[in-house]
């Protein structure tokens, strides 16, 4: 990095930085800051009176049955979405890294829902996944005679917006993947071949170690997609119902926030969504460190 | 022969795959066209309807869907040209500068990486209350226009490109911002791209900051408008619901498919060491 910096001045880096320092301060390091700050204040109606309570909101969250609803429901959530997207992803990346005439088209035809928007994805699954008139339950009622109410029940309802979140995230795991396909040393591969490895372990013994530092970035990457992005889907679908079945904790920030006005709650619950995230991040560092393999 | 066979059975789950993958949109779009009568016909029709304009043309005019897409233009273009001309200035400061602090001033934009907005919503929509920013388009803009990713992104460019041509720059007399004008722009259009897609998709897509901050609806963005077809006072008419859904899924697909292959080549470049 050291031998790219030719120019010397005292004041024309400072100004090109300007910018970029001047927004991630105001509005991401105040913010977060802020945010530590409030979740120790009881705050009234649009933050007119403030009250230091110190750890009061951490203790009245941690004590209450429904937050810790709540956080299992992410955690159930999250798990799914993310192992489901991924092993999607990467089935559908080794499908469209095969050398057949038209791969270039099939390619597009893969990745194009990077594109997609979790609340286009929300309203076209509420369609299809309406009771009365919505597709799915018309097949599952020709085909094998039910009609579930996807929305009352517990355990449907969070199905579908893990169905839903897992669509949308697909197009995003197949970009990465078919990118980390394609840098893969042909060299090795070959070699397995004339050693006649089957595919099957070709795919478990060479292709996936080599695809580590991928899996492993895209690991971290969706799980912030479960925990942060996936708000629309339980706004448009579920509201957080059946009693709370699919509430998540995003969704109950927001609620708690600016439905309910409870600010300093509301922010203590985004200090430990903030922790629980960053603990993950680390965690998946330190596993990482050990089983990624980089390469030479 | 078994290799034919293999080519075909490719062939055969590449296409089942595409169209499991494109199946919700194909039946959005069908049904973007019909008229209740016929989504709530029994069996279902997969046939183009006789609505198609008509559910098109309400859903972007009564419910104001033709605003809510200008908005969301206006909101897109802004944040991806000035994102892209922010983190271009800052990774050149990092690459072609030498002056103290260089380490911690990195460190301080990466480590941004950890703060995605949705954790700080309530101090940052106080914040932008307080400085009169509630329900307007800046508050939608300026949080968003710098990034460690466009910094990191554009860093990972220039350190790719030869030293050699900065030296001959400087020897024929060329100051950094003419280097960068002249030499380091046009070498990174690749980024320049995967920039433009990453955050005009991110931009057009966002769904809680908007919905928290702009409370006049004729400043709504697209995202948000879609809920508002849903919640009707009226029964919700399917077709318009599809025909919006479709409307505000095409112009990011368009500029992701226009620029996919740049987008993958800029990625590409920067996954090297």
């Amino acid at each position: 990095m050291e031998t790219h910096a030719a120019y010397k001045s005292r004041w024309l880096p400072w100004v090109l930085l300007a910018p970029t320092f001047a927004i991630l301060l105001a509005f991401l390091y105040y913010p977060t800051l802020e945010t530590f700050r409030l979740s120790l204040y009881r705050v009234a109606f649009l933050g007119l009176r403030k009250k230091f309570t110190g750890l009061a909101n951490y203790k009245e969250l941690f004590t209450n049955p429904d937050y810790l609803h709540i956080f299992g429901n992410t955690v159930v959530f999250a798990f799914f979405v993310v192992m489901l997207s991924m092993a999607v992803g990467l089935a559908l990346s080794i499908l469209a890294n095969q050398k057949v005439s038209g791969w270039r088209v099939y390619r597009i035809l893969l990745i194009w829902p990077y594109a997609l928007s979790p609340a286009v994805a929300g309203v076209i699954f509420l369609f299809m996944f309406n009771p009365q008139s919505g597709i799915v339950n018309y097949i599952l009622g020709a085909t094998l005679g039910v009609t579930p109410d996807w929305l009352t029940n517990p355990t449907l309802a969070m199905m579908l917006i893990i169905f839903a979140a897992v669509w949308k995230n697909v197009g995003y795991n197949v970009v990465f993947y078919i990118a980390g396909l394609q840098n893969l040393p042909g060299s090795v591969l070959e070699a397995a071949l004339i050693d006649g490895a089957t595919p099957w372990q070709r795919f478990w013994k060479i292709t996936f170690p080599l695809l580590s530092p991928m899996t492993f970035f895209l690991l971290i990457i969706n799980t912030i997609y479960a925990f942060f992005e996936a708000f629309p889907f339980v706004d448009l679908l579920t509201k957080g119902g059946p009693n709370n079945a699919t509430n998540i904790l995003i969704f109950n920030i927001y609620r708690d926030g600016f439905e309910y006005y409870k600010t300093g709650m509301a922010a203590a619950e985004s200090v430990i969504l903030f922790i629980a995230v960053v603990f993950l991040t680390i965690m998946q560092f330190r596993v990482g460190e050990g089983r990624v393999h980089y390469g030479s | 022969m078994s290799k034919k066979r293999n080519t075909l059975l490719v062939h055969a789950m590449l296409i089942f795959a595409v169209a499991v993958v494109a199946a919700p949109i194909i039946l959005a779009f069908i049904f973007s066209t019909q008229t209740p009568a016929q989504i709530f016909s029994y069996p279902p029709k997969f046939t183009i309807g006789s609505a198609f304009l008509d559910n098109y043309r309400t859903a972007w005019n009564q419910y104001h869907l033709g605003i809510y897409m200008r908005n969301s233009l206006y909101i897109a273009v802004a944040v991806t040209v000035g994102k892209t001309i922010i983190s271009f200035m800052a990774a050149l400061a990092l690459v072609y500068f030498r002056f103290p602090l260089k380490g911690a001033v990195f460190t301080f934009i990466l480590l941004t990486l950890m703060m995605p907005t949705e954790i700080m919503i309530v101090a940052l929509f106080e914040l932008v209350t307080k400085i009169g920013w509630s329900n307007s388009y800046a508050a939608l803009i300026v949080p968003f226009l710098a990034s460690a990713t466009g910094t990191f992104l554009f860093r990972q460019q220039f350190l790719q490109i030869p030293t050699s041509l900065v030296d001959a720059a400087k020897i024929d007399g060329a100051g950094p911002l003419r280097f960068a004008w002249s030499i380091l722009l046009p070498m990174s259009l690749n980024v320049v791209a995967a920039m433009a897609v990453i955050q005009f998709v991110y931009m057009w897509n966002q769904y809680l900051w908007p919905l928290i901050v702009i409370r006049e609806n004729t400043r709504q963005v697209v995202q948000v408008g879609l809920k508002g077809l849903t919640s009707g006072q009226d029964a919700t008419n399917w077709g318009i619901v599809m025909a919006g859904a479709i409307i505000a899924l095409l112009p990011a697909l368009v500029v992701f498919l226009l620029l996919q292959e740049q987008f993958s080549r800029g990625f590409a470049l920067s996954q090297e060491k």
